[in-house]
């Protein structure tokens, strides 16, 4: 520590090449906690990732196909089974269809089983009462202008009216929050009474498109799922049954191998920072060879001269990180405001920070190791002479 | 004091101009204007007293290269690294709209239940679906039959080969008449599915990327066994479809005899309207009226408008640091090179030949680097295939594509990337003091 002023110095030696430097290291990491932001949306698409102690029931076919409504008193029934609730999706469009958002009938007891959505208690009860009643996130709220008390009309794309109607009209009753940033991605949804849609719908009525089922006990999670799916064996609606996080991230990852697409562009961006540090890096000692052997004549140890430069590339990494990663935060969230509410990413938190410096400590030792043996081994003798 | 401010506010304001105008003109001029650009620089070059000059002072600074290989590599591989990524995930995109365009075309109408955007989302009954066949613009086969296809689209859930997870597989039932209505889908292996029976058959892509259904092989849906009995290749995105026979798979899944849309062949491209007018007019159904180019061309729409912004944001983010890079390296090359530069200044050269002899060699090190990064991403990307969930909610296979334009497009930001990065070292090339420079050791 006491040496820093002089890791300073060298730093400062030539400022522009250390402010380019720092540049170059600071669009790498603004990339970085950009890209890892996007990686973790995507990973809570649905936002569930609190979901273990709650299962999902769709059709083995595939989650598109109807279940009957009948299975909701057999899954009732079943040990292990604290409640049972049922949503259809519905797919609506607003206004222009534009600006998407996920639309869902779903049952009464449906909000029962999410305590981590926080509503106010006379909003749960008015959804019960409401027969065109809906509830909204937050985030969509915000971002549509609706407060409690307005009518929303909904365009169907797979369910008209009977009288042949494409047009839902619903009443915002309720407004839920969700405090934790993580699952934030479950502000975006709409949900509305399912009484009045299978009554209202042309066609369907009596089936249901998902079963939601809150376990009393997480670890029973696997035998509770077999004991559901043997329900509907051998007939011609058998059922799969996951936890809520299996199948979300089931879905998400038919969407497209994030983690790759991601993986690649960061392993690119960061080689190439390697390589650019890395050179500055070996040309800043370059030029500081007589210095580094003065240091040595007045007494500084091998070791000293190694970790003098070996610090100086990782303080220059770590300045270029921090500034990266504050911007990232920034961009992010700038990022938010354009893309709307279709994909929430979650603020640049306390692991893309640790993640990041740690990164940034590693590129460090990297680029700064050649150079830093190069400082320890010179001679003073043929360093001070310029040979 | 405040003079010089001014003074330098001045300069940098010039300097700005100097290459935000070349800029522009690079990335936005067709690629014509470019050439005739380059053809009048190389032809200044050759024939002029200064242009020689220049070429001789860019041939010096090209020949010590070899000197400061490192400084040199950081703009080429900086620069490769941007073009890649971005050529990368523009071809993505291109990639997935090309096979959807693909399966559209003028021709072909497809009807659709009003408001339901997707087929997944559409029902027709029975009735709607024998009316839209009868239309008078549908074209009619050698027998008299309308060339017209109702079609049930369906999802059905498989094991992808890659990870063995479950993926959602588009199904969809067709009419008799769907060979007709699509001369490119030709059987590659077995035979066709017989109508009446439980019998599929696997698009190409859909083969390949979902386990179980090679031909021969059986297939349990709703605890009913279907058998593949053939493969076909549509070049299109039905690749990534099953096939089998609308009223057998509606029963399956207990549709009924009601269907997702009709697809119907025109007399004409040109009776379009009429079709259209003829059924939205018609008071006894409700139905939504696209050619299938426009229907098709929708749906590829919302993914690759996304995956073009994300690369394109990726890519200006890269270039900026590849710039600082280019800079970085630039100054230095400029710096080593004072006392030759001051020498060539001292025995008569101007300052012009040596900022165009930096320029020429940041360009040619970025033009390098520019086709060593497309060339990668053209070597490891064209033709790679992948998918997504389509519109239907099911798997839709697609090859990246590395086009020509991407390839130039890819050029286009390596040359900026080169200007930016050049044009400042450059200037600082030209404006050192002689004598200063001379001292230097």
């Amino acid at each position: 520590m006491k040496y820093l002023h002089l890791i300073w110095a060298a730093l400062l030696r030539r400022k522009a090449r250390t402010v380019f430097t720092i540049l170059s290291v600071l669009t790498a990491f603004l990339l970085f906690g950009l890209l890892d932001t996007v990686r973790t949306a995507f990973n809570n698409v649905g936002g569930n990732v609190s979901g273990a102690d709650r299962l999902v029931t769709v059709s083995k076919i595939s989650f598109t196909m109807a279940l009957p409504m009948s299975l909701n008193t057999r899954i009732q029934a079943v040990p292990g089974v604290a409640a049972v609730s049922y949503a259809n999706w519905f797919g609506g469009q607003y206004q222009d269809g534009r600006d998407f958002f996920p639309s869902q009938a779903v049952a009464k007891n449906f909000f029962d089983l999410y305590p981590e959505w926080q509503m106010p208690a006379a909003q749960r009860k008015a959804f019960r009462d409401t027969r065109t009643g809906a509830v909204v996130g937050e985030n969509l709220a915000k971002r549509m202008g609706w407060k409690i008390g307005d009518k929303i009309p909904l365009q169907a794309t797979i369910f008209p009216q009977k009288g042949g109607s494409n047009t839902w009209v619903f009443d915002l009753v309720g407004i839920y929050h969700v405090s934790n940033p993580e699952q934030r991605g479950n502000e975006n949804n709409f949900w509305f009474n399912y009484d009045y849609f299978d009554e209202a719908r042309q066609f369907g009525q009596g089936s249901v498109g998902r079963y939601a089922i809150k376990l009393t006990d997480p670890k029973q999670a696997t035998a509770v799922e077999q004991a559901i799916d043997a329900l509907s064996a051998d007939s011609d609606h058998e059922t799969k049954t996951e936890t809520e996080q299996a199948f979300t991230a089931a879905l998400v990852g038919q969407f497209a191998d994030i983690g790759l697409i991601v993986g690649s562009i960061m392993g690119a961006v960061f080689f190439t920072l390697v390589l650019l540090t890395g050179n500055t890096m070996a040309q800043a000692v370059r030029e500081r060879i007589p210095e580094l052997a003065v240091l040595k004549t007045i007494g500084f140890s091998r070791r000293s001269v190694l970790t003098l430069v070996l610090a100086e590339a990782v303080l220059l990494l770590a300045i270029g990180a921090s500034i990266g990663l504050f911007l990232a935060g920034i961009a992010a969230a700038a990022v938010q405001t354009q893309i709307g509410t279709q994909l929430v990413l979650p603020p640049v938190g306390a692991t893309e920070w640790l993640r990041g410096l740690a990164l940034a400590a590693v590129i460090g030792i990297i680029v700064g190791f050649l150079p830093a043996r190069r400082g320890m081994r010179l001679r003073i003798v043929d360093a001070l002479s310029g040979r | 004091m405040k003079r010089g401010a001014a003074s330098q506010l001045r300069n940098s304001a010039a300097a700005v101009g100097y290459f935000v105008i070349p800029v522009a003109i690079v990335l936005f001029s067709p690629w014509w204007l470019l050439l005739a650009i380059v053809a009048g620089v190389a032809a200044l070059l050759a024939l002029t007293r200064a242009g020689r000059q220049m070429l001789s002072v860019t041939r010096i600074g090209i020949s010590t290269i070899p000197q400061r290989l490192g400084a040199s590599s950081v703009v080429v591989v900086g620069i490769a690294g941007v073009v890649a990524v971005l050529v990368a995930l523009l071809a993505m995109a291109q990639g997935f709209q090309q096979t959807l365009r693909e399966t559209g075309n003028d021709e072909t109408a497809i009807v659709m239940r009003a408001g339901s955007q997707t087929e997944l989302n559409s029902v027709l009954d029975h009735d709607t679906a024998v009316l839209v066949s009868q239309a008078s613009q549908v074209m009619h086969g050698p027998r008299g039959q309308p060339i017209a296809s109702p079609e049930l689209v369906v999802v059905a859930s498989l094991p992808k080969k890659a990870t063995g997870l479950d993926a959602n597989v588009e199904l969809r039932g067709v009419g008799e008449r769907a060979w007709d209505l699509r001369p490119n889908v030709q059987i590659t292996v077995g035979r066709k599915f017989r109508p009446g029976l439980r019998e599929l058959i696997a698009g190409k892509d859909a083969q390949r990327q979902f386990a179980g259904i090679e031909p021969g092989s059986t297939v349990k849906l709703n605890e009913q066994v279907w058998t593949v009995v053939g493969g076909f290749d549509s070049g299109d995105s039905h690749n990534s479809e099953l096939w089998g026979d609308t009223d057998i798979i509606g029963s399956a899944y207990r549709r009924g005899s009601s269907t997702s849309s009709v697809t119907v062949r025109l007399t004409t491209p040109e009776a379009f309207d009429a079709f259209k007018a003829a059924l939205q007019a018609d008071k006894r159904v409700q139905v939504d009226v696209s050619t299938t180019r426009s229907y098709y061309n929708a749906q590829s729409d919302t993914i690759s408008t996304i995956i073009r912004i994300l690369g394109t944001v990726v890519g200006a983010i890269m270039a900026i640091g590849a710039v600082f890079g280019a800079l970085n390296s630039m100054y230095a090359a400029v710096a080593t090179r004072t006392r030759e530069i001051a020498t060539l200044r001292a025995i008569g050269f101007r300052g012009t030949p040596v900022v165009v002899s930096v320029m020429i060699e940041t360009l040619l090190l970025a033009l390098l680097g520019g086709a060593i990064g497309a060339g990668l991403a053209w070597a490891i990307f064209d033709n790679y295939t992948a998918s997504t969930l389509g519109s239907n909610f099911s798997q839709v296979v697609f090859a990246f594509r590395v086009t020509p334009e991407l390839l130039w497009d890819g050029l286009k930001w390596a040359l900026t990337i080169g200007l930016v990065g050049g044009l400042f070292p450059a200037l600082r090339a030209a404006r050192q003091p002689v004598t200063a420079g001379l001292r230097e050791l």
